[in-house]
């Protein structure tokens, strides 16, 4: 791993400040028990159980029942700035990010231009700086435009902080292309994040092909579709030894391709997002478009999979494909909406809700398929509580009884199916570079965290 | 009233039908769905005992002529089944049969309706019962019983066809 | 007020006299009233419901026959027929039903609206609501567009298609012509055969016959045929000759000529040749086998003339039974407002 770390978003707090008090979840140095975090200059320099206070050191009291886990990152979000900053900007993407307990997030190249030039990305870095809320990653384009046809410059890219390149929104389609890409991307450490799905299956598809789009006449989206291009995204990571991560897998075919590909030591490695461990496209009965998204939910065999999957260690992240849009571009005929629904603000509840207290997964697994494998994916600092990274902190607060209120979301969007949903579990607190960016007062004790108060 | 009194009444209007015309040759009984029918299709009968002509009988529905049918805030829309009038009503003498002669908005809704199928040479009413309380111009030609009622009271036909029974029972009620 | 005690009589504020005065039996006391606001699918009508939809249509039927085909019982109540997609049948189907109720129609059609200068949907509906209709009568590409329209107004919204989803009157009135022909639905082998992927009278028909208790078969090329045709009780069959095989009813579905595009099957002479209801294969259905089809049909494609032309063919009683059906279903809809 090298030592580079994403310019522009640093935020920090000089304090010397301690968490007393909390259960500490740390999977990667093998903590999960009562102990204190101490930070200073913005970095975890001790966690222990009741470390020494020195004079002059902020105290804040974990408020009972909360969690303290290294910060969670979001490794697949569309920020929609340049381009649809109707949709949603850095500044309100991030803030909805760490509202949602993210303390860092990786943003997709679809933007308009996009995200395959050096000064995009600067432009995205230097939103990010100013919103001075979660670090974001920027990831490239694999290809000019977008559009499949010849490399973007990747290199420059990477200069310029993109810590992945992607094409997400489309499949990366000719096959060679992709080929070249997995090459060309591993000299500079990036992995390719590919959406994988077969164009001419998919065809104009608007749905889970399967009963419940038959009956409602919408053109079904095969999982098959899915699972060709994981096939052959694995066997190329295969061939040039460089790593492949599956973008929102869906599919149970497709995750059986990968599986059997980390069975032959093949670097893939995939993420799942919320909505497609908790719907069906059994959801699809009204017509309504915030149950539409590519990859469509699919059916219960499928959520079934992905839960195994998420249980069993072959689904390594949990990404939410946070994809704002306008009200407006919702209100139409589900072929004509867009795809995509918004994640940042109701995945930890769902995780914690559907994952941890269903019996699915432990806490320690959650904070793996939240923050310790998406940094290590992304080759990007934290997923642990080690003295010297950067205390980037998501504190949970997995007694809290949460309803989830689109209205009140920071992002500017609103299209999420689960408006109104009761959840049992949420965030407390969110701080990146030891400065505490997010505090939800309805958590008895969390306002220990607004140092300004 | 008594399944004999019932009989006897519906014998009596016929005797008064054969009376009051002259030839029974352009006379037609129409029926109001639901009990009108059966009583239409009695004195019919009864009709062809005494004279042996055969009166044409047709079963008439008001509902697609109701006038409330929008008007309630909820709840369904009554059951419509079918009119049948097998024969031109025009010119004919039409006797309009119904069990109940009570507002008079249901003759009215009839009157709409019959009109719809031509222009008869004149429509004659016979009920079984008049409880009064008329809210529309509107008095029966042939009546089986004058019953006065209070506008709590109910009062309930039941005829062999129907229920399985000949009666006219007065009921109160229950307080609403 | 005297409280009725007719349950068919609701009237507590102007209770209208005679025919009806006390309890009436069973068949008589069926609560008339669909629990839905809108018809958008099958699927949300009980069994019970479409009876008396089919029901009331048999009572519809006779204003057809009279020379004054006209009742008041609309009157005052305005209906917007809006429809995106060409239609003839089923727009004056709909048109002539509406009038024989005396309800007041309005017609737009997709082109010479807004719509062709971009606006959408939801705002096409929106401002027809303002003007405050009674009810919206929807055609559209799009499946759902009816579940759009019907959460944006207060207005009940008919189905009267949308994209592959449903045709739900077109439906009911083949139901109508089967109960008059074989006086039940229930037992019958009703086969339908074509091009089952895109037709949305499939999916109305294949949820109205299996909820009154017919077998269904559906026929048609692999490449046209629906997955899990299993999980809505019906047999999927490719052999024509097993479709048709004792058939009570066969009822045709169109080509669409335009979402071939070569992928599903040939050629139209390859179709023909393979699927399409000549003399010679009807003869494996029962002797009394009536031939359906929804219209409008491709002669020598899906359908011999011989056959559209011939003695089982109700093809025009369907169209018939379509005015009816629809004066019911406007009549049922119409009246008690939804709570």
């Amino acid at each position: 791993m090298s030592a580079w770390e994403p310019v522009g978003t640093q935020v920090s707090n000089p304090d010397r400040t301690i968490l007393k008090g909390g259960r500490v979840v740390d999977p990667v140095n093998g903590v999960d028990g009562s102990a204190d975090v101490l930070i200073d200059g913005g970095r975890v320099t001790r966690v222990g159980p009741n470390l020494e206070i020195e004079p002059g050191t902020v105290i804040i009291e974990v408020p009972p029942g909360c969690v303290v886990c290294p910060g969670f990152i979001d490794m697949h979000v569309h920020l929609r700035e340049p381009g649809h900053e109707y949709k949603e900007t850095v500044a309100t993407g991030v803030a909805a990010a760490v509202a949602g307990g993210f303390t860092a997030v990786a943003c997709m190249p679809n933007t308009d231009p996009v995200n395959d030039d050096a000064g995009i990305t600067r432009l995205i870095l230097d939103r990010a700086a100013q919103a001075r809320l979660a670090r974001v990653y920027p990831v490239g384009a694999v290809t000019k435009g977008q559009a499949g046809e010849q490399l973007a410059q990747i290199g420059e890219l990477r200069a310029a902080g993109c810590v992945a390149v992607s094409d997400d929104g489309r499949p990366v389609a000719n096959a060679s292309l992709m080929r070249r890409a997995l090459e060309y991307a591993a000299m500079f450490d990036m992995p390719v994040i590919d959406h994988c799905e077969d164009v001419s299956l998919a065809g104009d598809g608007v749905a889970h092909e399967g009963h419940h789009a038959a009956v409602l006449g919408l053109r079904g989206l095969p999982g098959v579709a899915e699972e060709i291009i994981v096939e052959r995204d694995v066997t190329l990571s295969g061939l040039t030894g460089s790593p492949v991560h599956i973008a929102h897998i869906s599919a149970r075919g497709a995750l059986d391709a990968v599986r059997s590909g980390k069975d032959k030591g093949i670097r893939v490695s995939c993420e799942v997002t919320p909505h497609h461990f908790t719907l069906t496209d059994e959801q699809l009965a009204g017509y309504d478009t915030n149950y539409k998204m590519n990859p469509p939910l699919r059916e219960a065999a499928d959520v079934e999979a992905m839960l195994e999957g998420l249980r069993d260690g072959s689904i390594d992240c949990i990404a939410t494909d946070h994809a704002p849009h306008h009200y407006d571009e919702k209100l139409v005929e589900f072929d004509r909406a867009p795809f995509g629904i918004v994640g940042l603000e109701t995945a930890v509840s769902i995780c914690l809700d559907r994952l941890v207290h269903a019996g699915r997964v432990r806490l320690s697994r959650l904070v793996e398929l939240l923050s310790v494998n998406p940094a290590r994916v992304l080759g990007v600092p934290g997923g642990e509580l080690t003295a010297g990274v950067p205390a980037d902190i998501t504190v949970l607060a997995p007694d809290l009884a949460v309803r989830v209120e689109a209205a009140a979301f920071r992002s500017l969007a609103r299209n999420t199916p689960f408006d109104g949903w009761s959840l049992h579990g949420g965030v407390a607190a969110t701080m990146v570079g030891g400065r505490t960016v997010y505090v939800n007062e309805t958590v008895p004790g969390a306002t220990s965290f607004d140092r300004r108060s | 009233m008594a399944a004999d009194q019932v009989a006897r009444t519906v014998t009596r209007i016929a005797h008064e039908i054969v009376e009051r015309h002259r030839t029974l040759d352009d006379l037609a009984l129409v029926g109001i769905r639901t009990r009108g029918v059966p009583i239409a299709r009695r004195l019919s009968a009864v009709l062809h005992d005494i004279t042996d002509v055969a009166v044409p009988t047709g079963v008439l529905d008001i509902t697609l002529y109701r006038d409330d049918l929008m008007r309630h805030p909820v709840g369904p829309q009554p059951v419509l089944r079918k009119t049948e009038i097998e024969f031109s009503i025009d010119d004919r003498r039409i006797l309009l049969v119904d069990d109940v002669l009570y507002t008079g908005r249901t003759v009215r809704a009839a009157f709409d309706a019959l009109i719809d199928f031509g222009r008869p040479r004149s429509i004659e009413l016979v009920v079984l019962v008049d409880r009064g309380h008329r809210e529309l111009p509107i008095k029966a030609d042939y009546v089986g019983k004058n019953l006065p009622t209070s506008l709590r009271q109910s009062v309930q036909v039941r005829l062999e066809e129907v229920e399985g029974v000949d009666e006219v029972v007065l009921e109160d009620a229950p307080e609403d | 007020m005297l409280p009725r005690t007719d349950p068919t009589r609701h009237d507590a504020e102007i209770p209208l006299t005679g025919s009806g005065s006390s309890g009436a039996p069973a068949e008589f006391e069926t609560p008339a009233g669909l629990r839905a606001k809108d018809l958008l699918s099958i699927g949300d009508l009980s069994a019970d419901e479409i009876q008396l939809i089919l029901d009331t249509a048999e009572a519809m039927k006779e204003v057809g026959t009279r020379t004054i085909k006209k009742v008041p019982t609309l009157r005052g109540k305005t209906v917007v027929n809006l429809f995106f997609e060409a239609s003839t049948r089923t727009r004056a189907s709909f048109e002539i039903a509406e009038k024989r109720l005396s309800a007041d129609t309005l017609n737009v059609a997709a082109t010479g609206s807004s719509v062709v200068k971009g606006e959408t949907l939801a705002d096409t509906v929106r401002n027809l609501e303002a003007m405050a209709p009674d009810m919206i009568v929807l055609r559209h590409a799009a499946a759902g567009a009816g579940h759009l329209a019907a959460r944006l107004c207060r207005a009940r919204v008919i189905n009267a298609g949308d994209g592959m989803h449903e045709h739900p009157t077109q439906a009911l009135l083949d139901a109508m012509t089967i109960r008059q022909r074989k006086g039940r639905v229930e037992g019958l082998k009703v086969s339908i055969i074509g091009d089952l992927l895109h037709s949305r009278v499939l999916r109305s028909n294949v949820l109205l016959l299996r909820a009154l208790g017919a077998e269904v078969c559906v026929c048609g090329p692999a490449t046209l045929m629906l997955p899990d045709m299993a999980r809505l009780s019906v047999r999927a069959t490719t052999s024509i000759d097993e479709a048709v095989e004792d058939a009570d009813v066969i009822m045709l579905l169109r080509i669409q000529l335009e979402r071939m595009r070569g992928y599903f099957f040939p050629s139209l002479r390859e179709y023909f040749q393979q699927f399409g209801m000549t003399v010679a294969r009807l003869r494996r259905a029962k002797r009394d086998v009536i031939i359906m089809h929804p219209g409008p049909m491709n002669r020598g494609v899906e359908i011999a003339s011989e056959v559209a032309d011939g003695p089982y063919s109700v093809i025009l009683e369907q169209v018939a039974n379509g005015v009816a059906v629809r004066m019911a279903v406007l009549y049922l809809l119409a009246g008690a407002r939804h709570e």
